[in-house]
């Protein structure tokens, strides 16, 4: 029995719901935490934080720019502010919101997108973040966060929570892999490496973390020690890991469930570019849109398996091959 | 109450005078600074020198981030000119900085940077965002049981942004008795008059369909601000109040007034000498 990148690691939680958890977990210890909600704290598991904090939550009902705007109220005055919606609408409806009253003041608002990606599944392409990675890189000063499972989503809450200043943790649907079994600290711009290796780099956020440690594992069958590092810490970015990766392994394949522009890709790229410059290849939802099906359907059709890193992963070794003839 | 029964009478003689210095400080800023916003900053100097100088506002000009003090939130941030005038006056930074408006390295932006500007509670410039953080400097309020009073204020053209009107729900939804609107109703939009470019009229009765308590004055009668701007701390029924300042754009210059096409051009030397003289009066 395969999981929905094609691999046998066990399914644990999923990510929105570990972001759930941990909130309240947070909010016990922290009374300055609120909460935003845009009408979907059922689908956030925000209503985990309601139930056990009702005074410190507010649900703005279906507006999301106004939401943005009274998280940044709230930060004004000394509260750490919570807002979580789907990513696709929290991000894409109040973007400006986001620039004007949260980047550029520098509040403290920690924004978590529930339902990333295309592996939200039958609800189709109109509620799939596939573009949000791009657009918060774009907001200056920006921390972009995407966790790969249930304990890196928990710890990654924790470093949005100790950050002083705006961040976006990106979550997904379904139940994800589990890459952490025995747990993991999040440390803001820095890559964890997953497995060692020096022949190629699988760098992924997200649920393709788990679809690169799967791919290292087929590549070890053959000889290849690929080494996985997982970036979280999607910005800022873990420059010193990727351009020791680059020198040391001399081929790098990059993996997120996202568009092709403005994401991880092209974060690693600009940093391979400016320190070690070594072939890539792309892993990502290309320039299009998702559509309706199961999730393992969608990630198999949109070619987002360990399959594909794999087949990335010779592409990129091939490349690396004839540079060095 | 705090703030209520301290609030002093008011001296309409020395308030009058405040209100022509800080037009005299808009025109003479904007112009040293070749750009801007005169006309929209002259509409509402009555509403700003009835907060900030008629005991409304309760505020500490040595404590800028003091937890107590009542929010000015200038939502239409291009009325920056205005607002820094009232800020130097009030004694959060030296006049002498007015000139420096809009220059590179200095604080005063083409508009308002709270990271830059004492006394400046939100960074606005990009119309419609103010009313939902006064909600949460509101709800923040509220929650750590302060009795501070949330203004904002903002252009009538302004509210068109679907935003503020997510906003104006909120606020009566969460029952935000400690938080006012103003609507600076000059009549006058960037382009042209509202009527002719996006009609946001009735205004008051748009605001009590959405449960607010609104009124409307004369945004240039000192008294009727005052007494509008004072009403609420005292008694809101657990609603938000909305006044609708009817205020002329470019007030007290007489060649800028109405319906001239003025918005967002400063005058030239020659216009500011005349303006001042029509203000030194
Ligand atoms: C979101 C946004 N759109 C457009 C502008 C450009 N703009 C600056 S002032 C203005 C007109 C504002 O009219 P009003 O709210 O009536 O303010 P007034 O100057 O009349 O007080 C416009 C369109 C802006 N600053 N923000
Ligand atoms: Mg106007």
């Amino acid at each position: 029995m395969t999981n929905l990148v094609g691999t046998d690691a066990p399914l644990g939680a999923a990510t929105r719901e570990a972001f759930g958890d941990e909130l309240v977990a947070l909010g016990k210890e922290h009374a300055e935490i609120v909460v935003i909600d845009g009408d979907v704290n059922n689908s956030t598991y925000t209503n985990k934080f309601m139930k056990e904090f009702p005074d410190r939550f507010f649900n703005c009902g279906i507006a999301e720019s106004n939401m943005i705007g009274i998280a940044s109220g709230l930060a004004s005055c000394g509260k750490v502010a919570f807002v979580s919606s789907f990513s696709a609408f929290l991000i894409n409806n109040a973007y400006e919101q986001l620039r004007m009253s949260v980047a550029y003041p520098r509040l403290n608002v920690k924004c978590v997108g529930t339902h990333a990606g295309i592996s939200i599944g039958e609800d189709g392409p109109s509620q799939m973040a596939l573009e949000d990675v791009a657009a918060t890189r774009a907001l200056a000063g920006f921390v972009v966060l995407v966790p790969a499972d249930e304990k890196s989503t928990r710890s990654a809450i924790r470093a949005a929570y100790a950050h002083d200043g705006p961040v976006y943790v990106r979550t997904g649907r379904p139940k994800a892999p589990i890459v952490y079994a025995d747990g993991v600290e999040v440390r803001i711009g820095k890559a964890l490496q997953v497995r060692d290796g020096i022949d190629v780099t699988l760098i992924a956020n997200g649920l393709m973390v788990a679809a690169a440690v799967g791919a290292a594992d087929v590549l070890a069958r053959e000889n290849l020690r690929a080494r996985v590092l997982d970036m979280v810490s999607t910005k800022p970015i873990d420059e010193d890991a990727i351009a020791k990766a680059a020198r040391e392994t001399g081929a790098i394949v990059v993996a997120e469930e996202h568009l092709h522009a403005g994401g991880l890709g092209s974060a690693v790229a600009e940093t391979v570019a400016a320190t070690a410059p070594v072939p890539i290849e792309f892993v990502d939802v290309g320039d299009r849109y998702g559509e309706s099906g199961t999730p393992e359907e969608l990630m198999l059709h949109y070619g987002l398996t360990a399959s594909d890193v794999v087949r990335a992963a010779k592409r990129v070794l091939d490349r690396k091959q004839t540079l060095s003839i | 109450m705090a703030g209520v029964t301290t609030r002093p009478a008011i001296d309409l003689e020395v308030l009058r005078e405040r209100a022509l210095r800080i037009r005299r400080e808009i025109i003479e800023s904007t112009t040293a600074a070749g750009s801007g916003h005169p006309t929209t900053s002259l509409s509402g100097v009555e509403i700003a020198v009835a907060l900030y100088f008629g005991g409304i506002l309760r505020y500490d000009a040595k404590r800028p981030r003091w937890p107590d003090r009542d929010r000015f939130i200038l939502s239409e941030g291009h009325g920056a000119p205005l607002l820094y005038a009232v800020l130097a006056e009030a004694g959060y930074f030296p006049t002498a900085e007015l000139n420096t408006l809009r220059k590179f390295g200095s604080p005063l932006e083409g508009h308002p940077n709270m990271r830059k500007v004492p006394g400046v509670e939100a960074s606005t410039g990009s119309l419609g965002e103010g009313l939902s953080i006064g909600i949460g400097h509101a709800l923040a309020g509220r929650l750590d049981g302060k009795d501070y009073h949330v203004f904002v204020m903002t252009g009538d053209g302004e509210i068109e942004e679907g935003q503020v009107w997510e906003a104006a729900m909120a606020a009566v939804q969460f029952n935000l008795s400690n938080l006012t609107l103003i609507v600076n109703n000059n009549d006058f939009q960037q382009t042209a008059s509202i009527e002719k470019v996006m009609n946001t009229k009735p205004i008051a009765a748009k605001f009590e369909s959405f449960g607010w308590i609104a009124v409307d004055i004369d945004g240039h009668d000192l008294t009727a601000v005052h007494e509008a701007l004072a009403v609420p701390r005292r008694s809101s029924e657990g609603r938000p109040q909305c006044v609708v300042a009817h205020t002329v754009k470019g007030k007290g210059v007489s060649f800028i007034e109405g319906p001239l096409g003025h918005h967002g051009k400063a005058l030239t030397a020659d216009e500011a000498k005349r303006a001042l003289a029509e203000l030194s009066r």
